[in-house]
C-alpha cells in the first residue's frame, strides 16, 4: 500500500513556502478547479440547475456521498481502503430498525445499539487488518461480503421479507427524523439536515488531519509505516480509530436512510464504497496513501452529486453517466499529479 | 507509445477490411434500418402544447424489460407532443433524488416506478404540493393510490404468479424451480409466492446471482443435477429463460423451462419448442399508456381505472401466439 516516502508529516505546514507555491501543493486544488468547471458547464447547460430548490438537492445528493466520503479520506490518507463502507450504511440501518421493532422499544435503544455495533464492525476491519498483515482491499472485501449476506439473511429471517417494517409509528421517531432526516428551509432553499452533518463532518475532519496530534500520525502511518512506527506512533491504533471513522459515517447514513424512509431494503448500499472511494480520490487522496484532505473530499462529493444531478436537469442521456464520472476521475486525478510535481520541483 | 498506435492502426484496418469483404445478405444492421424506414416517421397527432414528461424508474443499466418500456413511452409521447424525459437508478435513494429532480425542473408530469414505495413516499408528497400529476408504472399498485397517484399501470405481481401456478397445474408439472435473480426484490418475492398458492407440486426457491450469466447458469445446473425430481424451471426475467435452457443441457435434464416476461429470444424459445410457456405483462404498453394517461389528463382530466390499478398482465403466451409475437419482440415492443 504505501511505499512512496513523503516528506514527513507536518513539515508541508511548516515549511515557509511562497504563498502560491503552498496553494498549488494544497491536495483540494484540483477538486475545486473541477467543480468549479462542472458548475459553470451546468449553469450554462441545463435549464433550471440555479434554481433554488435544485440548489438543494444538488446539495442533498452531494451530502449522502459526501458524510461517507470524508471518514474514508481520511483512512486513504492513513493508507487503507475499505470496501466495507458501502453496506455498512445498509447494515446500520437495517439494525437500528430490526432491534427496535423486534423489542418494541423507543427508536433510540435501536439507534444506540446500531451505533455500537457498526463502530464494533469498524474496529473489526482495523484489527484484523493489524492481526493478520493482510492488505486492507482482501480484509475489508471479506467484511464487504459477509455483511452483504448478513444484511439479506438477518432481514429474511427476522421479517421474513426483504425489507424492514416500518418503525414511523414508534416513539422517538420523531425527534430521531428531526435529528437526521428534517429538511429546514434557509433563505427558500430547502436543505436537507444530513447537509449539515457533512458540514460538520468536513470541519472535523480537517481540523484533525490539521491541528492535531492525531492528524499528524494519520499523514504518517500512510506516508511510510515503518518510519512511523520507529518514530513511535502507534499504527495500530490509528488505523483501528480510521476504520472506526468510517463506520461512524456509515451509521449516520445509515439512520438517514431508515428516518427518511422508515423502512430500509435489505439488498442495497453495494458498489457505493467505489463512489466514496472515487470522491476521496478526485479530492486529491492518493490511492497509496499519505496525502489527501478532509475538504477536497467534500469537494468530490459535491462534484459527483453534481455531475450526477447536473446530467438530469440538462436533459442529458443517463446511460451516459458512467462514462463522464470515469472522464471525470481520471481527468481530476491526473490533474492533482500534475499539480504536485510541479510544485514539488519548484522547491 | 508509436508501437501501440501502429496495432491500433492495423485493428482498425483490419476490421474495415472484414467488415467490407464480409456482407450479410440477410439480418443486421441493414434490415433494421430498412425496417425502421419503413415504419412511419412518428409526428404529433394532436395540437395540445408541448407539455414535459419525466419518466423515473428503479431499472439498473442496460435492462432489456426497460428498453421495452421506454419505447411505448417515447411513441406515445411522439404521438401526444410530448418532450419525454428518462432517468433511473436501482438505489431507492438516488431514485428520489431523480424525482426530486424532476419536480425542481417543472415538468408537466412524472411517471415513476414504485419499487421501494416508502423512500418515494416524500418525493411524490412533494410532487402533489407542487401540482405535478403523477401517474405509477409497474410496481407499487398497493401504495400508488395511497402517495396522491392518478392511476396505477401494472400488472399485480401476485395474480401473475397465480397464472403461472395454474398453468403447471395444466401441464402436469410435479416440482417447479423458482429462480430469484435479485436479491432484495419484493416483486420477485410476490410472484414465487403467488406460484406456491396456486401451484399443487412443490416450489423450490433457487436465488442466483443475476448480474452474472455464467452464474446463474452453474446454479440451476447444481440444482438440477443435485435433484432429478424438478420438471419444471420458473425463471423470473426473460434474459433468463435462454440461460436456464442452457443449464438444462447440461444438466442433461429434461424439465420445462417457464419464464415470466417476453423478449425476442423467448419468442423463437416458445415457437421452437424448447420453452413451455411465458407469462407477459405487456411492458411496451406500460410505457405507452403511462405517456397517454398523463396526456389525457392534463387535455381533458380523464383518469382511468376508477380508483383501481389498470392491469397490463398477465397475459400466459405459449407456441401457438409466439409466432405472431416475435416480429413484435424482434422491434423491442413486445
Amino acid at each position: 500500500m504505501s511505499e512512496t516516502p513523503h516528506e514527513a508529516p507536518g513539515e508541508r505546514f511548516l515549511r515557509r513556502s511562497p504563498a502560491l507555491q503552498r496553494l498549488l501543493t494544497r491536495p483540494e486544488l484540483g477538486s475545486l478547479a473541477g467543480a468549479l468547471a462542472v458548475f459553470c458547464c451546468f449553469a450554462l447547460a441545463a435549464d433550471g440547475f440555479l434554481r433554488a430548490s435544485s440548489l438543494g438537492t444538488v446539495l442533498y445528493a452531494a451530502s449522502t456521498i459526501g458524510i461517507m466520503a470524508v471518514p474514508v479520506a481520511l483512512l486513504m490518507i492513513g493508507g487503507e481502503f475499505d470496501l466495507s463502507a458501502g453496506v455498512m450504511v445498509t447494515s446500520s440501518a437495517l439494525l437500528s430498525s430490526m432491534f427496535s421493532y423486534q423489542l418494541t422499544a423507543n427508536v433510540w435503544v435501536g439507534v444506540g445499539v446500531s451505533l455500537l455495533v457498526t463502530l464494533a464492525v469498524g474496529a473489526f476491519n482495523g484489527l484484523v487488518l493489524a492481526r493478520t498483515g493482510l492488505p486492507s482491499f482482501i480484509v475489508t472485501l471479506g467484511t464487504f461480503l459477509m455483511l452483504t449476506g448478513l444484511n439479506l439473511g438477518l432481514t429474511k429471517l427476522i421479517s421474513g421479507t426483504v425489507s424492514t417494517r416500518t418503525v414511523a409509528d414508534m416513539e422517538g421517531f420523531d425527534s430521531a427524523r428531526a435529528l437526521f432526516a428534517s429538511t429546514l428551509t434557509l433563505g427558500g432553499v430547502q436543505i436537507k439536515v444530513t447537509v449539515l452533518w457533512w458540514l460538520a463532518l468536513t470541519a472535523l475532519g480537517s481540523w484533525i488531519l490539521l491541528r492535531t496530534r492525531a492528524g499528524n500520525w494519520i499523514f504518517a502511518v500512510g506516508g511510510n509505516e515503518n518510519a512511523a512506527r520507529a518514530v513511535g506512533v502507534p499504527v495500530t491504533a490509528t488505523r483501528t480509530a480510521l476504520y472506526m471513522g468510517v463506520a461512524l459515517g456509515a451509521w449516520i447514513c445509515g439512520q438517514h436512510l431508515l428516518f427518511s424512509y422508515d423502512v430500509v431494503q435489505s439488498g442495497e448500499g453495494v458498489g457505493n464504497e467505489l463512489i466514496y472511494i472515487i470522491a476521496a480520490v478526485i479530492g486529491g487522496c492518493l490511492i497509496t496513501g499519505g496525502h489527501g484532505s478532509a475538504v477536497g473530499a467534500a469537494v468530490g462529493a459535491l462534484l459527483f452529486g453534481m455531475t450526477s444531478k447536473g446530467i438530469v436537469y440538462a436533459e442529458w442521456n443517463p446511460d451516459w453517466f458512467k462514462f463522464f464520472l470515469g472522464a471525470m476521475l481520471l481527468l481530476a486525478t491526473l490533474l492533482n499529479t500534475w499539480v504536485r510535481r510541479r510544485a514539488e520541483a519548484t522547491k | 507509445m508509436a508501437r501501440f498506435s501502429t496495432w491500433v492502426g492495423i485493428a482498425v484496418a483490419g476490421a474495415l477490411g472484414l467488415s467490407l469483404a464480409g456482407c450479410s445478405g440477410t439480418g443486421g444492421k441493414r434490415a433494421e434500418d430498412a425496417r425502421a424506414a419503413a415504419a412511419a416517421r412518428g409526428t404529433a397527432a394532436v395540437d395540445t402544447p408541448r407539455w414535459t414528461f419525466a419518466m423515473i424508474t428503479h431499472a439498473g443499466d442496460g435492462d432489456t424489460f426497460w428498453d421495452i418500456v421506454q419505447n411505448g413511452a417515447r411513441q406515445a409521447a411522439a404521438k401526444d407532443n410530448i418532450r419525454f424525459l428518462y432517468s433511473h437508478d436501482d438505489e431507492a435513494q438516488q431514485q428520489a433524488q431523480l424525482v426530486d429532480a424532476a419536480i425542481d425542473k417543472k415538468v408537466d408530469g412524472i411517471i415513476v416506478t414504485l419499487a421501494k414505495p416508502d423512500a418515494l413516499k416524500a418525493s411524490l408528497a412533494r410532487a402533489r404540493e407542487a401540482g405535478i400529476p403523477v401517474v405509477t408504472v409497474n410496481s407499487g399498485s398497493a401504495e400508488s393510490k395511497r402517495f396522491g397517484a392518478l392511476t396505477h399501470i401494472g400488472q399485480d405481481e401476485t395474480i401473475a404468479g397465480e397464472a403461472v401456478g395454474e398453468e403447471l397445474n395444466a401441464r402436469g408439472r410435479e416440482k417447479a424451480l423458482c429462480v430469484l435473480h435479485e436479491q432484495g426484490n419484493v416483486g420477485h418475492e410476490q410472484r414465487c409466492d403467488g406460484v406456491a398458492k396456486t401451484f399443487d407440486g412443490t416450489l423450490v426457491r433457487l436465488h442466483v446471482n443475476g448480474t452474472s450469466m455464467p452464474d446463474v447458469q452453474s446454479a440451476i445446473e447444481a440444482r438440477l443435477q443435485s435433484d432429478a425430481g424438478v420438471d419444471a424451471v420458473v425463471t423470473l426475467g426473460a434474459p433468463y429463460a435462454d440461460t436456464a435452457a442452457k443449464a438444462r443441457e447440461g444438466a442433461g435434464s429434461d424439465a420445462e423451462i417457464d419464464t415470466f416476461d417476453l423478449n425476442a429470444k423467448v419468442a423463437a424459445g416458445l415457437k421452437d419448442g424448447s420453452l413451455g410457456f411465458a407469462v407477459d405483462q405487456q411492458p411496451h404498453l406500460q410505457g405507452y399508456e403511462a405517456v397517454d394517461l398523463l396526456w389525457l389528463y392534463r387535455y381533458n382530466a380523464d383518469v382511468l381505472g376508477g380508483g383501481r390499478p389498470v392491469l397490463t398482465g398477465p397475459q400466459i403466451i405459449t407456441e401457438d401466439d409466439a409466432a405472431a409475437l416475435a416480429a413484435y419482440a424482434q422491434r423491442g415492443t413486445r
